[in-house]
Formats: structure tokens, sequence, C-alpha cells
């Protein structure tokens, strides 16, 4: 945690400066409430409105979590079946790039036609988001394993399970955390555009409430909190990273932070 | 019975001949190096031999049987030491038994202090020196369960004194556990002052020159570098590879 303050602190700086730009600005401008609120006004409203909206916050956790868990299953399925089949990996690799190009905006209301209201739609939205940068990652990670590691399991007379979970698996992991963290920030916004599409509670329901009936300052609240939701589930991840992989060196880790 | 016998081993990478009808072989125990320049197909050589490569021709046999195409039947140790970055050190050195047979975990430890690495068994690779990490590396040799172990270049990457020790070290080893050796390498001093046989490979596409019988004594010490026979031997060879190379 220390670390983290040691390294954030000028993010965290220009953050203070820009809300204190903000500030300043719709003072001196004296700019509408319902135009654009000030970082002050958004605070107390925020604090005021918690217990109207913490609900929507917990349904769209719960939502991201769920969303998260299948979506980087499903990832991490797909990598080691494209990985150990080479059929699949030439036949599907192309389609999943092009999985991609898929607006999922657009998409999104098409499934609630398909599949209606409940959980499935939305969980297939971030299911959709999260698992691509994590089979891509993962798989590039299996295909980074060291040869000569390889060469000496294969020398050794290890069978192809040995050398998948001895070597390719935990030579790939930090390739997976790699993923993991897109994929977690991914989620969040996923969870939030897939209940724009109808849902009882969440925050994307929160948000549609608030800017049609012109309340720009809950729009914000409900806009920092989601960024917060998305950096405290990055930081789990990463927390999480560190834990599993205690093997890396420390000048390593230091050159990936810095870089 | 010889222990491993290579016969008549050719290897083409389509227009690339790299081995031209190599043949040679090992006794039970003995320690053998292979010498030859960068790039003539050693580790090739090597692979073949493990098993993970297959020779264009010819026939490897560990106790007059065909190991060819078989990996599992000898211990490797690759040109860089290769340990596993996320196995500690006890962990990497059971690895070979983990793939086939047993793990004898208090066996390991023993080796682990034998060769100076207590306190170490529960580091991670990285918190090793390279001459450790080499060390590591060769107790995962000796503790596989096979006979006959491969070392391709292990002390190439270490200064001239680790090498030296490490070389010593290598040989008390060898003394203390008896296991036939194969050793690549391309320095001239570390192959005789290391083997009973040394065998002198051609630039590309490489064939056996010749062999060298090493009789000095053992155990061997580092003033043997400086002998007048040695230094004789050491010329001898060098004239035969500098022929080669013209
Ligand atoms: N799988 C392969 N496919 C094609 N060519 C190969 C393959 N493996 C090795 N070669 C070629 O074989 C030749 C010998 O390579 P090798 O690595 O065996 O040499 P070496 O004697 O071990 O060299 P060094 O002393 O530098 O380690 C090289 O020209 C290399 O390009
Ligand atoms: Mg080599």
């Amino acid at each position: 945690m220390r670390k983290l303050l040691k390294q954030g602190w000028r993010p965290i700086l220009v953050l203070i400066l820009l809300f204190i730009i903000w500030e300043l600005s719709v003072i001196v401008f004296e700019i509408q409430k319902w135009l654009l609120p000030a970082p002050s006004e958004i605070f107390k409203i925020g604090v005021a409105e918690w217990p109207n909206y913490y609900g929507h916050v917990l349904a769209t956790s719960k939502l991201i979590i769920i969303g998260f868990i299948i979506g980087s299953s499903i990832g991490i399925i797909v990598a080691v079946a494209l990985h150990l089949v080479k059929f699949l990996r030439l036949s599907m690799y192309p389609l999943i790039i092009l999985s991609q190009n898929i607006p999922i905006i657009i998409l999104a209301p098409l499934l609630v036609v398909w599949f209606g209201f409940g959980m499935f739609p939305k969980i297939l939205v971030i299911t959709l988001v999260c698992f691509f940068p994590i089979a891509i990652s993962l798989l590039g990670g299996f295909q980074q394993t060291d040869r000569d590691l390889m060469h000496y399991m294969k020398m050794a007379g290890a069978n192809k399970k040995q050398i998948f979970w001895k070597l390719e698996w935990p030579s790939a992991l930090p390739y997976l955390f790699s993923g993991l963290k897109i994929s977690a920030t991914y989620s969040v916004m996923g969870a939030v555009i897939s209940e724009w599409l109808g849902a009882s509670k969440g925050l994307g329901v929160y948000m549609t409430l608030a800017s049609s009936s012109f309340r720009p300052d809950r729009v914000f609240v409900a806009i920092f909190i989601i960024v917060a939701i998305s950096l405290l589930f990055f930081l789990f991840i990463m927390w999480l990273e560190k834990v599993v992989i205690r093997w890396h060196s420390s000048e390593k880790r230091d050159s990936n932070e810095t870089s | 019975m010889k222990h491993l016998n290579v016969q008549n081993i050719s290897q083409s990478f389509g227009e690339n001949h790299v081995l031209d009808d190599i043949n040679f072989s090992i006794e039970e125990g003995e320690f053998v190096s292979i010498l030859g320049p960068s790039g003539s197909g050693k580790s090739t050589l090597f692979r073949i031999i493990g098993g993970i490569s297959e020779p264009t021709s010819g026939d490897i046999l560990l106790k007059n049987k065909s190991i060819k195409g078989k990996p599992g039947s000898i211990s490797y140790t690759p040109q860089s030491p290769s340990l596993f970055p996320w196995r500690s050190i006890l962990d990497n050195v059971l690895l070979g038994q983990e793939i086939v047979g047993k793990k004898d975990r208090k066996k390991a430890l023993q080796m682990i202090e034998r060769a100076g690495l207590g306190s170490y068994e529960h580091a991670y690779p990285y918190e090793l020196s390279g001459g450790m990490k080499q060390r590591a590396s060769f107790i995962r040799s000796i503790l596989s369960p096979q006979s006959l172990i491969l070392l391709d270049e292990p002390f190439s990457a270490l200064d001239e004194f680790t090498r030296t020790d490490m070389q010593k070290w290598l040989l008390s080893m060898w003394a203390e556990h008896r296991r036939s050796i194969l050793f690549v390498t391309h320095n001239i001093e570390e192959a005789i002052f290391l083997s009973d046989r040394v065998i002198i490979l051609s630039q590309r596409p490489a064939t056996v020159l010749k062999e060298f019988n090493i009789s000095f004594s053992r155990p061997r010490e580092e003033e043997l570098l400086l002998s007048e026979e040695f230094i004789e031997l050491k010329k001898e060879i060098y004239q035969e590879m500098r022929l080669s190379h013209a």
C-alpha cells in the first residue's frame, strides 16, 4: 500500500489539481447547477443520497463479479483449448479476433430481444467483453514458454499433461494476470452498459434515471462510483498477482512498474 | 557392453547438413567430452541422443537398446541452467524424479547441503548466482533416475575462477555418484581437465575428427593445468581443431 502511494502520488496530485480547476471554473463562470455541478456539490449529493443508491451499487457489484468470473473462466478455457488443440487454434483464432469488431452497444439490445431482461443477456455482454483480453494474453503466454525449459521437460520424459501443468501453465501466469487486469476494468463497463438495456436495479439504471430527469449531479456521482469500483477491482487483481506470483525478482517487478 | 552407442548419426535440416555420420561410444561410468566449434551441431546431437529430435539416419543405443526418438532415457542439463523460476531450489532439483519415479526429499536436501546451497533450499532461482544455479541444475541431473547425464556447456557463462571451482566440484560429485557423463564444451582446457576421453568434432557438417584418451590420474588438481604434459596435449588438440577450421 505504501509503495502504491509512493508511485501513485503524481496522478493523485494531477486529479486534485483538476478538481480545483473545475470547482473554480464553476464559481468564476457561474455555471448553472443543472448544466455542470461543482465537485463539492457532487460530493455533498453523493453523501446525502447514499441510502438511495447503495442498493444499486450492490446490484451492479454482484453483476460485475458474477460476469467477471464467468467471462474470465471462459477466456481461460478458450485459451487452453486453442493452445492444446492445433486445429482449433488455426480455425478459431481469426474468428475470435473478428468477434471483437462487433460493437457491443449495438449487439446488446438484440440480446435483450432474444433473451429477455433477466440475468443471462447481461452476463453474456460482460462475458463478451471479458473473455477476449484474457484468452489472447494467456494464449500469447503459452507460446512464450521458454524453449530450454521445454527441452528439459521433453528430454526428461515428461508427458503432455506434465508439460502443461509443470511448465506451460505456471510460465503463462503473468500473462494471465495482465489479461485479468484489463478484463477487470472492462467488466465494470460491460455491467453498466448491460444495465442500460433494462434492469430493475443497478448503477446503469440509476444513471439512466438521473440523466433523463436532468440531474447531472447524480450522473456524476454514478460516474465516480463506477470509477472507484473499477479501481478497487484493478487493485484487487494486482494484489492477487503479487500473492500468486512470488518468484519474480524484485528488479523485474520494479522495471515493470516504471515502464 | 557399452553404456551408450552413437551409430552413424547424420542430420540435415533441409539444405543445411549439420551432422555427418557421427560414431562414438561411452563406457559405463566414463566421463567423455565432445569438443567442437560453435554451431557445429553439438546441441543438435544432444537433442538426438535425448530422443526429442529424430536423426535423418543412424541409431542411438543405450545398453544395446535403441532409444532413438524415445525421450526420458537420459538426464539432460541444457546450455542455460534452466531452473524453473516458480519452483524453489528444492522443488527444482526434485523435478527429474517427479516426472519419472519417486521423490526422495531427504536425499535432495543432503545434496543441496553438500553443494553448498544449504539454507537456499526454499529460495527461488532468481536469488542465486550463476554458479549456484549451475550447481542446482547439476544436482537435478544427478538426482534424476537416469544413469547417463548429458551436460551442454554448463560452465560457459561463468568467470574463469568460478569455472575452475565448478569443474572441481563436478569431478568430486562424479567420483561420488559414478554416473556416465557426456559433456559438451568448446573449451579445450576444460575438456582435458575433466575427461577420460575427448572427442573432437569438425566444423559443419560435423564428423568425429579424432579421439584423445586422457590418462592423467584422478583426483585431478588445478596444478595439472600448468603441467608440461597437459600443455602439450592442449597444443595437439588445438592444432587438430585449427586444421579443420581452415
Ligand atoms: N530445429 C532446427 N531446424 C533447423 N536448423 C537447426 C535446428 N536445430 C539446429 N539447427 C542448425 O544446426 C546448426 C547447429 O546448431 P547447434 O545448436 O546444434 O550448434 P552447437 O554446436 O550447439 O553450437 P553452440 O556451440 O553455439 O551451442 C545450426 O546451423 C542451426 O542453425
Ligand atoms: Mg549448443
